[in-house]
């Protein structure tokens, strides 16, 4: 799951928990402009695909960094 | 006594959600529902109020941490009281904060939470009061609070929450009972078995833990279902959502849909500030990323329909039963692996 505020979606025992970028918009920002929220929005969901593929055994944080890029 | 007060951007006056980024503001003596505790002190006076809106202080946590922390320093208060946040999830989780840190720097604190406040998971050992869902029960809510906080101020021993009637803070505290254990432990069990009732000593409170699924092998072969709790509803909302407090979920088609366009589809989650995912609900329902991803191979297909319900002040039974019957009607379409967005 995608979450602004991964300390209650851990604690609510949400095992693959991505962090999400703010409650309004979870999935991308509109201030980095419309490509620049695309590409942001891309790399969130390329992380959720990769917390899919990851074992986990109990309530984990998978984090998007800021400089990622996108994968080609 | 001084009493130090915490409010959210609601009660504190400044406005909703449109403002729950207002960092923290420092206001002298008692504001908004302050004024009603204040009257309820006696002798006792609200002598600081911090304001701060909930998107800051769940957002910014350490800047929030902070400040409540030069706040409380400043102070000198002798109780530190917090809300009360009935069901307010952000809210309830700022207070519990509030708490956390007036416990450790060893202030006495109460707040006020709606028994599934998600503020308790936070911190569990905060005194809270148990308070209904909504400012409705605010009056109530202040005189148990007030009742309890003055206790803890004056260092007064509080007994077991099921006596002071405080919410169950998790602490097991050596103490008589009149039978041993061993006794006490079958007798249960017999009434158990014999389907009679019976009452733990230890209730266990909180989230039912779920094992992890195990990871997906080849997400280029999955099918991957989109969920939401972000109310993301096509415009005109249908069925008729409910801005909070939504008993129900519902599924939308996607058809071939590429992404969710502002004409087509709008947000109408009432406790967070939602006209920017109004014009982009892509922001909250990524559909536009998971159909490039879909495109590129690099997931095997996307269900054709998606999940929505309004996760915002959601019974906690009804988020269990909504979140059971959405992975029944995805299992059966053949979903391996969702996408969940919390908002």
């Amino acid at each position: 799951m995608v979450s602004a505020l991964p300390p209650i979606a851990l604690q609510a025992g949400g095992n693959r928990v991505v962090k999400g970028v703010k409650i309004e918009h979870v999935c991308g920002n509109p201030s980095l402009g419309s490509a620049g929220d695309a590409a942001l929005r891309r790399r969130i969901v390329e992380r959720c695909l990769e917390a899919l593929a990851t074992p986990v055994s109990s309530p984990t944080l998978f984090t998007v960094e800021e400089s990622e890029e996108p994968r080609p | 006594m001084r009493v130090a007060h915490y409010l959210n951007q609601f009660f504190g006056g400044i406005g909703g959600e449109e403002v729950a980024d207002t960092s923290p503001q420092l206001h002298a003596g008692a504001v908004g529902p302050g004024r009603v505790l204040d009257s309820m002190l006696g002798e006792a006076t609200v002598v600081s109020t911090l304001v701060c809106g909930d998107g800051f202080f769940n957002e910014r946590e350490g800047e929030a941490n902070e400040a409540v922390w030069a706040w409380l320093e400043e102070t000198q208060a002798d109780l530190v009281v917090a809300g009360p946040a009935f069901a307010a999830g952000r809210y309830g989780v700022a207070c519990s904060h509030v708490c956390r840190i007036a416990n450790e720097m060893d202030l006495p604190s109460v707040t006020g939470l709606h028994p599934e406040n998600p503020g308790r998971v936070v911190y569990p050992k905060a005194y809270a009061v148990p308070v209904g869902r909504t400012a409705a029960g605010m009056k109530d809510a202040l005189e148990a609070m007030v009742a309890l906080g003055r206790r803890l101020a004056e260092g007064v021993d509080v007994g077991p929450a099921e006596v002071e009637g405080y919410l169950p803070r998790g602490i097991r505290r050596p103490g008589h009972r009149d039978r041993p254990g061993a006794e006490r432990a079958v007798e249960m069990l017999v009434a158990k078995l014999r389907g009679e009732s019976f009452r733990t000593e230890i209730p266990v409170e909180g989230y039912d833990a779920v094992a992890p699924a195990p990871p997906i092998a080849d997400l280029t072969q999955v099918t991957l279902g989109l969920v939401t709790s972000g109310a993301i509803v096509p415009k005109g909302n249908p069925d008729h959502f409910r801005r909070a407090s939504e008993t129900r979920w519902s599924r939308y088609p996607l058809g071939v849909l590429d992404a969710l366009d502002a004409d087509a589809y709008e947000c109408v989650h009432g406790g967070f500030f939602n006209m920017i995912a109004c014009e982009n609900p892509n922001l909250v329902l990524p559909l536009d990323a998971v159909r490039a991803l879909e495109r590129s191979g690099a997931i095997g297909r996307v269900a054709d329909f998606y999940c929505c319900t309004t996760g915002n002040d959601q019974r906690l039974a009804d988020c269990a039963r909504n979140g059971r019957e959405i992975a029944s009607a995805l299992a059966e379409a053949g979903v391996e692996a969702a996408l969940l967005v919390a908002t």
